[in-house]
Order: C-alpha cells, then sequence, then structure tokens
C-alpha cells in the first residue's frame, strides 16, 4: 500500500491539484487580510470567470491560456466596480451587512448563471489536455503541470506587487491600520476595491488553468471555494504565504485520502478536516493570532 | 395579554384564508409564506436579536424534515410523534453545533462558514447515506387520515401551521421581553460588554440557537408531512438557508413580525416572477439576492424600519399642524 509508485504519484498529482486551490485561496486571503471580510461570493466569480474561458474558447476560439491575458484584467475590473460600487456603498462599512451582501451577489451571479445556461455541464477538448510528462514513476498531466508552475509565477508576481509598487505599500498600509493610512492621504475605498479586483483577478487565472482538464456548470466553482476557504483558514486567515502550503498541503491530502478511502468519502473528509480547523484551529496552523 | 394581542389579531385574520378561499393555489401560496416564517423566525431569534448569521439554517430545516419521515417509513412512528421528535432532532443538532462553535469562540464570519460547512456535510451525507434513500430521496406513504397528519383538503395543514406560527410569534415576543431576551440583545449589540457585566455570553447564545434551531426544524418537519418527499437537495439545501435569512432582514430584522412580513413579500415576488417568465430555475433567486442587497443598501430595518420611520413622520406632522403658538415652538423646536 505504501509503496513509492504509488505514493509517489499520488503525492505529485496531489500537489498539482493543490496548486490550483492555492490560487483560489490567495484571491480569497487577500481580501479577508484587507478588508477582514470572508468573500462568500468567490465561489460565483470562479464560476462566472470558468464561463467566461468556456465560451472565450467556444465562441472565439481563444486557448484558455491565451484568453487569461485578456481575462484577468476584465476581472480585475469586474471585482474593482463590485466592492467600489456596490459592496462598499451597499454594506455602510458593517461587517455583517458586507456578509450578507456577498452572499447576496453570489446567489445573483450563481442563479443568473444557472438561469442563463441551465444545468448542464460543459466541457472542451483541447488537442493537449491529454499529454502528459512523465517524472521518474509518476505521469503528470501537461495542463496540471502548467496550472502548477502559473500559480508558482502568480503568487511571485502578487508578492512583488506587495512589496515593491506604491500600490502594494498602501494596501499593506491600509491592512494592517486603516485609520492611519486614511490619514496619511490613502484613498481607503480604492485601495478596497483594488484588493478585492486582484482577488477577483486571482480566479480569472484560475479558471483559465482549470478549464482545460475540468467541466463547467453553475456549481462548479463552490466545489473549489469550499476548500479554498479550508485552505485559507488552515494557512490562516490573510496570510499568503499560508494559502500557498495550506493549497498544497490540502491538495496532497485529498489526493491520499481519495487513494485510501474512495471518492466520495474524500469530499467529506474535506469538510470535516475544515470544521475541526475552525473549530480548534480558527487561526490556523500556521497563521499569526488574528 | 397586550404584548401579544396584534399577534393574536393578525393570527385570526390569517386564520379566515381558507373560509374565505378554497382555490389549492391561493392556499398553496399561503402555506409557503407560513412556512418560510417559521423557518425564518428561527433564524431571527439567533441572528436578529443575538446578532449570530448563520448560513446554515438548513441543517435544523433537513434534520427536522428527515427525522419526521424516516421514524415514519422506517420505525413505523406515529407521525404525530414524529413530528415532535424531528423538532426534537433539530434542536439537538443546533446545541450540538452551537455548542461546539460557541465554545471555540467563533463569532461573525467564522460563525456563517462553520455553520454553513455543517449543512454541507450533512446534504452530502444524505445523498450518499442509505437510510435516507440516498440520491433518491425518501417518500412518505400516503395515508389520508388525520392520525397520520395527512387531510384531504390544505385548509388543515395551513391552520395547523398557522398555529405553529403564532406560537414561534408569541415565544419570540416572550423571549423579547425576558431577562434571557434582554442578555440575547446585550451579546448582539457588544459581547465582550455583556460578558463584563457578568453575562453568560456562550450560554445564551447556546440557549437561542437551540430554540432557533427548533422553529426552523418545525418548518421541516411540516414541509415533509405537506409535500411527503423529501431528498438532500430540498432538505439541506442552500434554499432554505437563504431564505430562512432573507425573510427576517427583509421584514425587519430583530423583529417580531420581521420574519413573517418578509415571508409574505419574497413569495409574493417569486410567484410574480414565476408568473412573468414562466417556470425558469434560477430567476426566482436572482430577485431575491438583488432583493437583499437593495435591502441591506437602503432599507436596513426592512419593512419594519420603514414603517417605523413613516409613522415617526407622521407623528411629527401631526404634532406641527395646530396653529396654536405654543405647538408651533414645539414643531419648530
Amino acid at each position: 500500500m505504501l509503496s513509492p509508485v504509488i505514493l509517489v504519484p499520488a503525492v505529485l498529482n496531489g500537489l498539482m491539484t493543490g496548486a490550483l486551490y492555492a490560487l483560489v485561496a490567495l484571491g480569497l486571503t487577500l481580501i479577508y487580510g484587507v478588508l477582514h471580510i470572508i468573500n462568500f461570493a468567490h465561489g460565483a466569480l470562479l464560476t462566472a470567470a470558468m464561463f467566461a474561458a468556456f465560451f472565450a474558447y467556444r465562441l472565439l476560439g481563444l486557448d484558455p491560456y491565451i484568453a487569461a491575458v485578456i481575462l484577468t484584467p476584465l476581472f480585475f475590473l469586474l471585482g474593482y466596480g463590485l466592492q467600489r460600487f456596490v459592496i462598499g456603498p451597499a454594506s455602510h462599512g458593517d461587517d455583517r451587512n458586507i456578509l450578507l451582501v456577498t452572499l447576496g451577489l453570489a446567489v445573483v451571479i450563481e442563479n443568473a448563471l444557472l438561469y442563463t445556461f441551465r444545468a448542464d455541464t460543459r466541457t472542451i477538448n483541447l488537442p493537449y489536455a491529454f499529454d502528459v510528462v512523465e517524472i521518474g514513476t509518476a505521469f503528470l498531466a501537461v495542463p496540471r503541470v502548467v496550472a502548477f508552475g502559473a500559480t508558482i509565477v502568480v503568487a511571485l508576481c502578487l508578492w512583488l506587487i506587495m512589496q515593491w509598487t506604491d500600490t502594494g505599500r498602501a494596501i499593506r498600509a491600509v491592512a494592517k491600520e486603516k485609520l492611519g493610512a486614511e490619514l496619511a492621504g490613502i484613498k481607503v475605498a480604492h485601495i478596497y476595491a483594488v484588493t478585492f479586483g486582484l482577488g477577483t483577478a486571482c480566479l480569472a487565472i484560475a479558471a483559465c488553468l482549470l478549464i482545460p482538464s475540468y467541466y463547467v456548470n453553475p456549481g462548479a466553482g463552490n466545489a473549489f471555494v469550499l476548500i479554498a476557504f479550508t485552505v485559507v483558514v488552515l494557512g490562516g486567515m490573510g496570510s499568503v504565504v499560508g494559502a500557498l502550503l495550506g493549497g498544497l498541503f490540502v491538495g496532497v491530502v485529498e489526493s491520499l485520502s481519495g487513494l485510501y478511502l474512495g471518492e466520495s468519502l474524500g469530499q467529506i473528509g474535506i469538510f470535516v478536516m475544515f470544521i475541526l480547523v475552525l473549530l480548534f484551529r480558527p487561526n490556523g496552523l500556521f497563521g499569526e493570532r488574528a | 395579554m397586550r404584548a401579544i394581542a396584534p399577534i393574536l389579531v393578525a393570527m385570526a385574520v390569517l386564520a379566515a384564508v381558507p373560509l374565505i378561499t378554497a382555490s389549492n393555489v391561493v392556499l398553496n401560496f399561503a402555506v409557503m409564506v407560513l412556512l418560510i416564517a417559521l423557518v425564518g423566525q428561527g433564524w431571527n431569534l439567533l441572528g436578529g436579536y443575538g446578532g449570530q448569521y448563520s448560513f446554515g439554517h438548513a441543517a435544523f430545516f433537513g434534520t427536522g424534515a428527515y427525522a419526521t419521515a424516516i421514524l415514519q417509513m422506517q420505525y413505523g412512528v406515529n407521525a404525530w410523534l414524529g413530528f415532535g421528535f424531528g423538532i426534537a432532532a433539530g434542536a439537538l443538532v443546533g446545541a450540538a453545533i452551537g455548542a461546539l462553535s460557541f465554545r471555540s469562540g467563533l463569532r461573525g464570519s467564522y460563525f456563517a462558514l462553520v455553520t454553513l460547512a455543517f449543512a454541507e456535510v450533512l446534504r452530502i451525507i444524505a445523498s450518499v447515506a442509505p437510510i435516507t434513500g440516498a440520491g433518491v430521496g425518501t417518500l412518505i406513504k400516503l395515508d389520508l387520515r388525520p392520525e397520520a397528519f395527512q387531510f384531504q383538503g390544505r385548509a388543515p395543514f395551513y391552520w395547523i401551521l398557522l398555529g405553529l406560527v403564532g406560537a414561534s410569534l408569541i415565544l419570540v415576543r416572550a423571549i423579547e421581553g425576558s431577562r434571557f431576551g434582554a442578555y440575547l440583545v446585550a451579546v448582539r449589540e457588544n459581547e465582550d460588554a455583556a460578558k463584563a457585566m457578568g453575562v453568560d455570553a456562550t450560554l445564551i447564545k447556546l440557549g437561542a440557537m437551540t430554540i432557533s434551531a427548533a422553529m426552523t426544524a418545525a418548518g421541516g418537519c411540516f414541509y415533509a408531512q405537506y409535500f411527503l418527499f423529501i431528498d438532500a437537495g430540498i432538505a439541506y439545501g442552500p434554499w432554505i438557508s437563504v431564505e430562512a435569512l432573507l425573510a427576517p432582514i427583509i421584514g425587519g430584522i430583530g423583529t417580531v413580525f420581521g420574519p413573517l412580513l418578509g415571508a409574505l413579500v419574497i413569495k409574493t415576488v417569486g410567484e410574480v416572477t414565476k408568473l412573468m417568465t414562466g417556470d425558469a430555475p434560477g430567476l426566482d433567486l436572482v430577485i431575491y439576492g438583488c432583493v437583499l442587497i437593495l435591502v441591506i443598501a437602503f432599507a436596513p430595518r426592512g419593512i419594519a424600519g420603514i414603517a417605523d420611520d413613516l409613522r415617526q413622520r407622521f407623528r411629527s406632522h401631526r404634532t406641527a399642524a395646530p396653529a396654536t403658538p405654543a405647538a408651533l415652538e414645539h414643531g419648530r423646536g
């Protein structure tokens, strides 16, 4: 059972899946770290991005990896607009209201997709979808290897933005001390919206990386986001490194529990882990104190 | 008596509905309004009065529904008894989830997340476990006798449900005026301050959650008995969690009549959408979501809040109207 011939591919595959979880979680944790809210619309926005990537291929013939170049800025704008013109003004700065507004957005987006595209599951066929890379005894599907690499690049870019740009410094300032940042002349509403936009842009990239090897239907994003919630809580709310490590960890756990327990139990395993972490380590396994 | 007089009047008026019309369409609509009012009243006690926003009240609704159905069908328990057990099972699940989350100190978004996760776990379990009929769902056998909690027409169902709604209104009104209710509101307004004043916040929240779960579970039991069919998506699906919080928020969060008013609004909106566009899946929820955002943006206290504002404006008009010098002074001030 524990022979490396089975174990190594399972772990590697888990890491590949985990990278995508990490990317979805990255957006979530970024928004939480700055706005201190859990964005319940994250799953619906991921689904929307997956539909966008799907139709970019179907109608315009755009390869998902090329579509990412167009969809990422578009979703940045979408996220910016949502926070600036809907979530911000509608919630009057009250945390409970923000929760409800993002929940409302999730309901609207998800059901608008359901109404327009019905519950049908759609997939696209790319010539390279079933190509594999051989690493030792493991065969890894090309789209997943690309996704893994892209996630690392995105995380690196985010880190660079946060460290070296003025916007990044402003975001960090607002996350640390909102009032102080405002007094220093930073436009908090703008920074909130930029952060929300960055989080949403992560989803567009994740969607383009997912669509070559995954399906899309109006509930597709939710499966990922519940896992992303787990990842974010596990890694510590607001921690970017935590989200990355947490994502990879959850991916490996899922892959191994799928191997030993079977697929349907693996799904419950994630939820149980989520609840246990929430109950006993709400600040994350390696997160700082909230 | 004075505190519950408006409730009794409202119940008396509503009780007349089946006497005026025998239309199944109208009664069906009225039953759905009352059902959401009951489920929403459960959410309102915990969320409106206690400030703990649950995104997973489906956990209690579904538990009540499944307990009633399974006890009847697989263990031959009498339907009325099963109804009672269903409520108790829901309360137990509420107490268990509450004990776990409140003792771990989960608040705000974290509490919303954990309730959502519990509802999802139960939904997945119900969709694979053999006892719930897995993907097929659970059917309650047709047995049209009052002893079996099944009736020829819809009117008896309606009156029973109205009785449950009336009881929930009176219960919430009683809690509102009690020490427990005052503690609960104190916890909502400022948990740390309430604790500092000697309120056992965890116990208070736990109590509220248990009662809240019982009310919502009663709705679930009724659903199973009325439609005689449930599956994992109906019983534990997100739709009921969303409607449970929509009704009180639209009607007036933390008010006794809020859930009933809100349920009337969302069910009316739902029906109108259906009439205008046919039975397209999802569209009613799109509108609910928009209404939720609009209410939070423009009328955070719901219909009850709007009514309050109007009443106050009307009053200040009246005091300003008479042209006596004293009243004029008062009006200016």
